[in-house]
């Protein structure tokens, strides 16, 4: 761990602004992703913005009819909360799917949507990884390489990474927005898809965050209703990343709406796709998982999706 | 005292402590957080250093280049000892990876420098601004590789004629079956304090599984008199045979201290654990078995290949094939592969665990062929002898007893026979078993007793791994003497104390009790010395001679008597097949769609002579059956075959089992003793668990869906396509 400088600043605009003047700052929420990776060195800020003081710790009801979720709700929080075990169901069973329970008790909102991958090359220093080191190539591409883990779709030749939340593949089912507070002290509203960045040539680029700038929460929109199902499948029971998940709100109407986890750098949704729900499993896949290239690998990720929708669609 | 015939009728028939169920002596200590585990012994050497190693960054090479300026002027530094200031340490026989010094590197991760500094964030980001540069040497990596060019096994034995016996068999098995390479994962890492200021006298405090082992590695690689060392381990946080051996973090404390003349203080990193500690070798393994229609087996070939470094002898998966079935042609040959990943070398049951999970596959798949039930099959196949050697039997052997005991407690007869057959909702139901074999072999073992005002004092540099060792040896103290378990403090794991087994092999708990009863016994002899006697019984506290008694507390006088002796065990074991036996059953759901598999109950039926204590036995049980269900569906050291190095290294990556993946789980002992094993008739259970535990889980699972699956860890991929799904 480098040696680094630190200090709290209770308002979220000025913690902002204190970022974008200070060289090399980052925010601190519940630091159980952040000190992980300085201790690997794998992230080295200068300076650290204690935002833990902010206030940013509570769940209000918005004019609209949803729920306006502070950067700084833990995951234990939000999954308990009444409102969204009763309207969003989805994402407190995807919240309670992740990590453990000392985990989610100091793992906030904002630091959930902005862990990183857990690509083992890219926790490896000693591995080229172009989205640790922009350039240095990319250890994961390797003929021999362990790839089981990694993405099937969504990526490119530089980079072939998840996005390990549970939480953000709820969020973007549920069509959720992340607000945040610009160093200039304007705000502004992401939706899931606009907020993570594929990697493209510039896999160190994860989202649309601009210098300094904070997330301040998370919105919901009124409530969808209809059959939410969070399914994670995993080699082992608990405590592992999902090796594909699948976020699903069926409604009334024979419509509905399907998002995927582990396969791709970001949570993986298509309108198209969604539109294919009354037609099967296969049909939401086709759409869903077009243009896929996986490895040898993973390749399974492809039919363990479709057969994990196949599990939540069937009536038994 | 020596062992040179089966025991006969003695104490421990008659037992009041041996055999009951005492909790843990050292389980205050424990769930308190004040047993001194060694990273955290802070107050046995004045203001340590602390230092962090630096891993190598390629697997086979030279190193051309190493600039440790930065670090070394580094804040907080105290000194950089790089691989290339010092010649390659000398290596100890038990030693097969180096372990530091020099330009050569073996395997990804070795050691190649350690920082000292007065913290360990310090050190730690000193060794990042270490310059290396390397010249690459291609190295191999990929085990399936080798196993196809492999064309003569090394047969290692080969009894009868096994060509024959194939040609002429009725039913045949020939199937090709892989196991994955695992690390020990132990919780607490290898972690060692030195002190060796003085470049002369070595005082360790570490945590390691063999003392004296270790004491005269640390000799040969030091070149130093072994009596100016001294080591204490009395608290080990896991081992599972990682620690069996002196490794870098020793070694690098030691250095460290004499450079700075400083105590110094290593812990290896979670990664190190991985790729710079030893771990067990994936097997490549091709089973052949021949039977009769009657389901007698006629024949067996098993071959194997697994990985080491030069000189080592990689993970033997053939050895139980040899003599856990009877079949009068036989043959095995294991071939150990040099290549370039880290050391690979003994974890839990080396060689059975590995074996086992493939020969007990092939047994379910031979039961199936010859339409037998697997439990009707291996008790007709079970032998009394070994059957290599028929001269040699088994001192006691209740296979049998397990498979029959474990089959009706199990309800194994209302299973479903159909695989595939059984479905609840969305998962299919399965049920499978599994034989257990462990040699149970004995090591010459010492201890001292010191008798003082009533308190007896065990002294023997035994260890305890979180095994129970502290428990048992106080019972068997406690039992010889006619003592009470409070009357007796236990002290392991220090050089200064009379040699023991150690622990590893699951010799400990039989070995080290042994030679504290033969101290005792040698204590009771000063005692009847003391009091002119001819002989005496110790019952009670007392001393009963005669109509004489005397309190053992007045036996002395205020002064100490001391007893130390060690167990000689004689030849006539050889004779003999002293092992240990076991049954698993196994209940598991995999998921029709997903492939999901969730155990739902295992028991295990266990013969392993006297249990000394069934909590402590139970939970060793409990463990490796545990560690089987890890192996079995997901622990694998994944090999990059690029780089050559297990990319997978930590706990998020390397998947033991949690809480979540343990279901019911029973175990059963058969109430046997094995008086040819030691004087308390006891053998090892510390490894018997984890043996055959992961092909009862792959027996399951193919009742389940009726998808054989013969590459370990069994996870969802390699059945997706071929599950029913609705
Ligand atoms: C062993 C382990 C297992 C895990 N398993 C899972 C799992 O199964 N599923 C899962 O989804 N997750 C899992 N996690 C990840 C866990 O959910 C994240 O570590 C956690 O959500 C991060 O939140 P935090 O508040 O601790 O973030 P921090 O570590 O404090 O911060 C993470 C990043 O977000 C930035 N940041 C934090 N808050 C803000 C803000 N308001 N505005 C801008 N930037 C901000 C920080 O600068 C940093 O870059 C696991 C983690 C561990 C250690
Ligand atoms: S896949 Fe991405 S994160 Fe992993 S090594 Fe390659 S560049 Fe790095």
């Amino acid at each position: 761990m480098k040696a680094f400088s630190y200090e709290r600043i209770d308002d979220a605009a000025q913690a902002a602004a204190r970022a974008f003047e200070v060289p090399g700052s980052k925010f601190i929420a519940g630091g159980t992703n952040l000190l992980d990776l300085m201790k690997h060195e794998i992230e080295v800020p200068a300076h650290l913005i204690d935002i833990n003081g902010t206030g940013l710790d509570d769940i209000v009801a918005t004019d609209e009819g949803g729920l306006r979720i502070g950067a700084l709700v833990s995951n234990t929080a939000l999954g308990a909360d009444e409102r969204i075990k009763r309207d969003y169901p989805v994402l407190s069973r995807a919240l309670f799917a992740g990590a453990s329970s000392q985990l989610r008790n100091k793992a906030s909102t904002g630091g959930n949507l902005l862990q990183r991958t857990r690509c083992p090359y890219f926790y490896d220093p000693a591995m080229p990884c172009n989205k640790r080191e922009p350039g240095a190539g990319c250890a994961a591409l390797d003929d021999g390489a362990d790839t089981r883990q990694l993405g099937v779709i969504g990526t490119s030749d530089h980079c072939i990474a998840t996005h390990p939340s549970d939480m953000a593949v709820a969020l973007r089912v549920l069509d959720a927005e992340v607000e945040t507070v610009s160093p200039e002290g304007q705000t502004r509203r992401l939706t899931l898809d606009e907020f993570y960045a594929l990697p493209g040539d510039t896999p160190e680029v994860e989202n649309a965050l601009e210098p300094g700038e904070i997330i301040t929460g998370v919105v919901l929109p009124a409530p969808v209703g209809g059959r939410q199902r969070y399914y994670k499948v995993r080699d082992r029971a608990s405590y592992a990343f999902a090796l594909v998940s699948v976020a699903l709100i069926e409604t009334d109407d024979g419509k509905g709406r399907v998002a995927l986890g582990g396969v791709a750098p970001k949570p993986w949704r298509r309108e198209d796709a969604d539109a294919e729900l009354g037609n099967g499993a296969e049909a939401v896949m086709a759409k869903l998982l077009d243009g896929a290239r996986p490895t040898e690998e993973n390749a399974y990720k492809l039919t363990l999706a479709e057969r994990t929708l196949a599990a939540l669609l069937a009536k038994e | 005292m020596d062992f040179n015939q089966s025991a006969d009728e003695n104490l421990f028939d008659h037992a009041r402590i041996i055999g009951k169920p005492h909790t843990r002596v050292d389980g205050a200590l424990k769930v308190t957080g004040t047993a001194p585990y060694a990273y955290e012994r802070h107050n046995v050497a004045e203001n340590p250093l602390v230092g962090y190693p630096l891993g190598s960054s390629i697997a086979k090479g030279r190193i051309t280049r190493m600039d440790a300026t930065a670090a070394r002027s580094a804040e907080g530094v105290a000194a950089v000892i790089t691989a290339l200031d010092i010649d390659e340490l000398p290596r100890a026989d038990s030693n097969v990876a180096k372990l530091f010094g020099g330009e050569w590197v073996e395997h990804y991760h070795q050691a190649i420098a350690v920082v000292i500094a007065d913290t360990l964030e310090q050190a730690r980001a000193a060794t990042r601004l270490i310059e290396v540069e390397y010249e690459e040497i291609p190295g191999e990596f990929d085990l399936d590789d080798a196993w196809k060019r492999l064309q003569d096994r090394d047969v290692v034995s080969h009894v009868g004629d096994v060509d024959a016996a194939f040609d002429s068999a009725e039913f045949t098995l020939d199937e090709t079956y892989h196991t994955a390479s695992h690390s020990h994962a132990m919780m607490e890492p290898h972690a060692t304090i030195a002190d060796w200021c003085d470049g002369k006298n070595m005082t360790l405090w570490t945590s390691n599984q063999m003392i004296e082992w270790t004491r005269q590695a640390l000799a040969t690689t030091f070149e130093l008199d072994a009596d100016n060392i001294r080591l204490e381990s009395p608290y080990i946080g896991g081992g599972f045979g990682g620690k069996l051996w002196l490794r870098a973090d020793a070694v690098l404390a030691a250095l460290g201290s004499r450079e700075t003349g400083r105590p110094v203080k290593v812990a290896l990193p979670r990664p190190f654990i991985f790729n710079n500690a030893t771990h067990r070798s994936g097997t490549v393994q091709r089973l052949r078995i021949a039977a009769n229609k009657d389901g007698r087996i006629t024949a067996f070939d098993h071959s194997a290949i697994s990985h080491t470094l030069p000189g080592g002898s990689g993970e033997d998966a053939v050895n139980q094939t040899r003599c856990f079935y009877a079949g009068e042609n036989r043959r095995v040959a294991h071939h150990a592969i040099d290549m370039n990943l880290p050391e690979s070398a003994d974890m839990r049951a080396p060689g059975e665990a590995t074996g086992l999970a493939v020969l007990e596959i092939a047994m379910d798949e031979m039961a199936e062929k010859l339409g037998m039930d697997p439990v009707e099959f291996r008790i007709l196949n079970d032998t009394q002898v070994n059957p290599e050697e028929p001269s040699k039997r088994y001192s006691d052997r209740h296979f049998v007893e397990c498979l029959q005991k474990g089959a009706e407690t199990f309800g194994w007869a209302a299973r479903n026979t159909t695989p595939g057959g059984k479905r609840e909702g969305q998962w299919l139901i399965g049920q499978g078993m599994a034989g257990a074999y462990r040699g149970s072999p004995t090591l010459d073992s010492g201890a001292r007793v010191r008798l003082s005002e009533g308190r007896l004092i065990v002294e023997t540099d035994m260890t305890d791994i979180g095994t129970g060792s502290y428990t048992i040896i106080a019972q068997t103290a406690a039992e010889t003497m006619g003592l009470e378990m409070r009357d007796v403090d236990v002290r392991l794991g220090n050089s200064a104390y009379p040699s023991a087994s150690g622990s590893g092999g699951q010799m400990g708990a039989a070995s080290s009790t042994a030679g504290v009863y033969a101290a005792c016994v040698a204590l009771q002899g000063e005692i009847t010395k003391r009091l002119g006697v001819e002989s005496a019984r110790f019952e009670n506290g007392q001393v009963v001679s005669g109509d004489k008694s005397v309190a053992l507390r007045d036996v002395a006088q205020g002064e100490e008597l001391v007893g130390e002796d060690s167990l000689h065990f004689g030849d006539f074991k050889d004779e003999l097949e002293i092992g240990t036996f076991g049954a698993h059953f196994v209940e598991v759901a995999v998921n029709a769609y997903t492939g999901e598999t969730r155990l739902r109950r295992m028991l295990s039926v266990c013969d392993a002579g006297r249990i000394l204590n069934p909590i402590t036995a139970r939970s060793q049980v409990l463990g490796g059956m545990t560690m089987s269900i890890g192996a079995a569906l997901t622990e694998s050291l994944n090999v990059d075959t690029a780089r050559g190095f297990f990319p997978n290294h930590d706990l998020a990556g390397y998947e033991i089992a949690v809480h979540a993946d343990i279901p019911d789980m029973e175990v059963i002992f058969l109430d046997t003793q094995d008086g040819a094993s030691t004087p308390l008739k006891a053998k090892g259970v510390g490894e018997l668990g984890i043996c055959g535990g992961a092909a009862a889980v792959a027996n399951a699972m193919y009742n389940a869906t009726g998808i054989r699956l013969r590459d370990y860890p069994l996870t969802l991929d390699r059945m997706l396509d071929r599950l029913p799904g609705a």
